[in-house]
């Protein structure tokens, strides 16, 4: 096992330092000046080029990216111009508040999703197959800032039962002491019932917006791939043999559907992590998508590079995992690594 | 406060929150009182505005945390508190004695920074160094007032200083009012600098170091701000309230679900729709007032064909549609800067209507006159950063000009590429905004139309007899030359009309959405939030 692990990580080196190699080079070509942008409003020139100074870019490209890989081998992301704040600071608070969002949204979609796929396979052309059908091509034709701008519209500012859509905590509550980085584990460690729930009464409505989103694929992926394993000779054989229906398609049929599941849901998570700007705008929640677009338009390289790195690193991890999990669901996948 | 009479004066209050079906405990229905709730799009990137690249937002922060030596009066406009450019008012100053050739001020006794330490023209002096020599925008904004080195600041005494004047320029009083001139903790930061930080940048980014009305308890850039009352200010009367908290509401419909749901108690960038609806509605009180010394304008480039013909610029500034943009884009939240009238006299002020109106019969002979009678091709050019106004006002503007044969392409620029775009001065066509911290009629054309060619002479504009003017009204207002300063401002202003190269707009107003029980605003120069005089009722 262990040495699957390692061989895995070691061919993810290569990729990495490409990343790093792309990203310095993708920021530099993009269009834009930083120096300019934060010489201020009443800029001369020579206020510019003072700037520019000031910032380090008057330097050689080569010069800058020997300078960035240094202190990236400190650890050293280099520091926002935007916020004035160290990237890596940065990223570390705003990763476990787009994680909690996405893990919540994912979760939701998930219960939803996956029995509704099931019971779509089993019932193949009736009408809970067109249910399914009709639910998931509204969800995922809707945009969702649309859907979100909707939730906030009807339970917010009609109805009134949710709480305003101001970030992670209402501005009264102050955050819990940070274990996990997640409001709602953090508050319940330190036994704050009033902060988890006002934390959780946040979470609903964009949680609610990420899986209504994120359930076409879900849904999608698991029906398709229950009625290919329905129709195969083991599922036959176990139903000739007389088996009840929810054994068959729990534990015979289910389980070997599960791998398509599985690889979709890890493409869904990363993609939702990096992607869901959108949400978090109308959320105003201080996640990691909207810290990067913001810093993206200011032309303000290092959270730029910073996120795409840390997304990297993301997507080699969540695809070990995903690796490793193959083997627990189906022991075949084992031998072939 | 202590404990009890913080019981006893709020008993009531507490009392109604228990009983209500409380979501809040009643400490934070308390607190609630107390504090006044702000929203708006961006937040700031730096708590120093002698930072590197500090924002706009970056202003009111340090406007409300730093105390300068002196400040405006405030005067009525519409019935709004409007900073009196003429009237001055001491803030660490008690006393300020202008001379031929400098100005002295004596500090006040009980001044004392958010750390207890005494200000003393030490720190003022050190502060006026760090704004001339940090380089960036601070260096510049100070030398609009002739304010360069640090020699011009001379400690006399613990707590006089005087600024010695280079040479003799109006706006060097006023340019010590702005927010550039704050005064720091000159002891407090030098503990805190690197070798390579002289001035400890990096550590007034992120702390306030001033003796000003409140200072910031919690900053999380991108999200939030929490401003806490300084109890110690002794440089007015203590604001009312308590703490503000400003929180980052990118999406401008939420912010007015915040602020209808009564929520949010501020916000003041939402787009003109949304204020002219809520004005009608009345449920919140809402405030327009206009931008000083600030004009929406369509810039053409003078360098270049076609506008580097002056028939052409006038063909053009006869074919915008005025009233339409009044009316579908600003919802007439603005003050129109055209159609002066038929021999209405020109005025020694700034901003004024120009005289042109929406008359196409007239445009079209121009471009005939031009030889442009089959038109001619031309992008323009407008930042995203202010697309709610930009965009369906160069939409319209390009309708219009269809009709004339020009044949425009609309060109979206991104707010970060739009300054870059301004300096390389190759865009032909383009719409913008500017205003002057300093409302002088000279100070906004000695950026904007002047031939040394700033970045906001965005039309490359360079006229021999424009300088002229704009240099004598300069000298005549530094030696106090009325009559001679009228004559050179009612100059410049007819000759910007007859050779147009910018075709003004209109004057933006500032819109500010407050709850009922909110009240106390004041506009600044600045166009920021003042929370020294706002109150909770």
């Amino acid at each position: 096992m262990a040495s699957i692990v390692l061989k895995r990580l070691a061919t993810a080196i290569p990729s990495l330092i490409g990343v790093i190699f792309v990203s310095f080079l993708l920021t530099r070509v993009l269009p834009g000046d930083t120096a300019s942008y934060f010489a201020g409003p009443a800029a001369t020139p020579q206020a510019i080029a003072e700037v520019r100074k000031q910032l380090g870019l008057d330097k050689s490209l080569p010069e800058q990216f020997a300078r960035y890989v240094a202190d990236l081998a400190h650890g050293d992301l280099g520091n926002s111009l935007t916020t004035g704040r160290p990237v890596v600071a940065e990223i570390a608070n705003r990763l476990p508040a787009s994680g909690e969002l996405t893990l919540l949204g994912l979760l939701i979609a998930l219960t939803i999703a996956v029995p509704l796929g099931i019971l779509a396979a089993i019932r193949e052309g009736l009408w809970i197959d067109h249910v399914c059908r009709v639910i998931v091509t509204t969800g995922v034709s809707l945009p969702v800032f649309f859907t979100g701008l909707l939730l906030v519209y009807v339970f917010y500012f009609q109805l009134g039962w949710s709480p305003a859509p101001l970030g992670r905590l209402d501005v009264f509550y102050s955050a819990p002491p940070q274990v996990t980085g997640f409001y709602v584990v953090d508050s319940l460690i330190a036994r704050d019932f009033e902060t988890f729930r006002a934390a959780f009464a946040q979470l609903i409505l964009p949680a609610a917006t990420l899986a209504i989103f994120s359930l076409a694929p879900l849904a999608r992926i698991t029906r398709g791939s229950m009625l290919a394993v329905m129709g195969s000779d083991f599922v036959r054989t176990a139903r000739a043999s007389g088996l009840t229906p929810k054994t068959v398609i729990l534990t015979y049929a289910f389980r070997n559907a599960m791998l398509p599941v599985v690889t979709t849901l890890g493409m869904v998570f990363s993609f939702l992590l990096g992607a869901n700007v959108l949400v978090e705008k109308v959320f105003a929640w201080p996640g990691i998508g909207s810290y990067a677009v913001e810093a993206l338009l200011a032309s303000d390289y290092a959270p730029v590079q910073g996120f795409v790195l840390a997304m990297a690193v993301l997507y080699v991890a969540l695809n070990l995992m995903i690796d490793l999990l193959y083997g627990v669901i189906d022991p075949r996948v084992r031998l072939e690594a | 406060m202590n404990r009890r009479t913080f019981i006893m004066s709020t008993g009531a209050a507490a009392v109604s929150a228990v009983a209500a079906p409380a979501v809040w405990s009643p400490a934070r229905a308390q607190s609630r009182q107390e504090t006044l709730l702000i929203v708006s799009e961006s937040g700031p990137n730096n708590l120093d505005i002698h930072g590197v690249g500090t924002n706009v937002p970056g202003y009111e922060c340090s406007w409300n945390c730093y105390d300068r030596l002196i400040s405006h009066e405030m005067k009525s406009v519409d019935g709004v508190p409007y900073y009196d450019r003429d009237k001055y008012k001491p803030e660490l100053a008690e006393d300020m004695s202008i001379g031929d050739m400098s100005v002295t001020f004596r500090l006040r006794k009980d001044a004392v920074f958010q750390d207890g330490t005494p200000v003393t023209a030490k720190d003022v002096k050190w502060s006026l160094d760090r704004a001339v020599t940090v380089g960036g925008f601070p260096r510049f904004q100070m030398k609009a007032g002739s304010l360069e080195k640090p020699e011009q600041f001379v400690v006399v005494d613990e707590r006089t200083v005087r600024v010695d004047f280079i040479r003799k320029d109006r706006l060097t009083i006023p340019d010590l009012a702005v927010v550039v001139p704050c005064v720091l903790n000159s002891e407090l930061v030098k503990k805190n600098v690197a070798p390579n930080d002289p001035w400890g940048l990096e550590y007034v980014k992120q702390n306030t170091v001033g003796s000003g009305a409140y200072r910031v308890a919690k900053w999380t850039p991108g999200t939030e701000v929490v401003f806490e009352r300084n109890d110690k200010w002794t440089a007015g009367p203590l604001p009312k309230v308590r703490r503000v908290i400003w929180r980052m509401v990118p999406s401008a419909g939420n912010r007015r679900a915040l602020l209808e749901r009564g929520d949010a108690d501020i916000s003041y960038d939402l787009p003109n729709k949304d204020f002219s609806e809520l004005k009608s509605n009345g449920k919140l009180s809402i405030v327009s007032v206009p931008y000083s010394n600030g004009v929406q304008y369509i810039g053409m480039n003078v360098t270049k064909p076609p506008f580097d013909n002056l028939k052409v610029r006038q063909a053009v500034a006869y074919a915008i549609p005025y009233q339409k943009i009044m009316d579908a884009v600003l919802y007439g939240l603005a003050n129109p800067m055209f159609g002066k009238g038929e021999g209405a006299p020109t005025e020694v002020k700034w901003p004024q209507a120009s005289p042109y109106l929406t008359d196409m019969s007239k445009a079209k002979q121009l471009m005939a006159e031009a030889g442009y009678s089959n038109g001619f091709e031309v992008p323009i050019s407008f930042d995203l950063g202010f697309a709610v106004v930009n965009e369906p006002l160069c939409v319209l503007v390009q309708e219009s000009l269809a009709e004339l044969g020009i044949r425009t392409t609309i060109n979206k620029i991104p707010g970060s590429n739009w300054r870059t775009e301004l300096n390389k001065k190759e865009m032909p066509l383009f719409t913008n905004v500017f205003s002057g911290w300093l409302d002088y009629p000279e100070y906004f054309f000695f950026w904007c139309y002047h031939g040394q060619n700033s970045v906001f002479n965005t039309m490359s504009y360079q006229n021999p007899k424009m300088d002229a003017l704009i240099d004598g009204a300069r000298a005549a207002a530094a030696n106090g030359d009325t009559a001679a300063y009228e004559k050179d401002v009612k100059g410049f202003v007819d000759l910007a009309v007859s050779d147009i190269p910018r075709i003004p707009l209109f004057q933006p107003y500032v819109n500010v959405a407050m709850q009922k029980n909110v009240s106390g605003y004041e506009y600044w120069f600045h166009r920021r939030l003042d929370y020294r005089a706002l109150v909770k009722g």
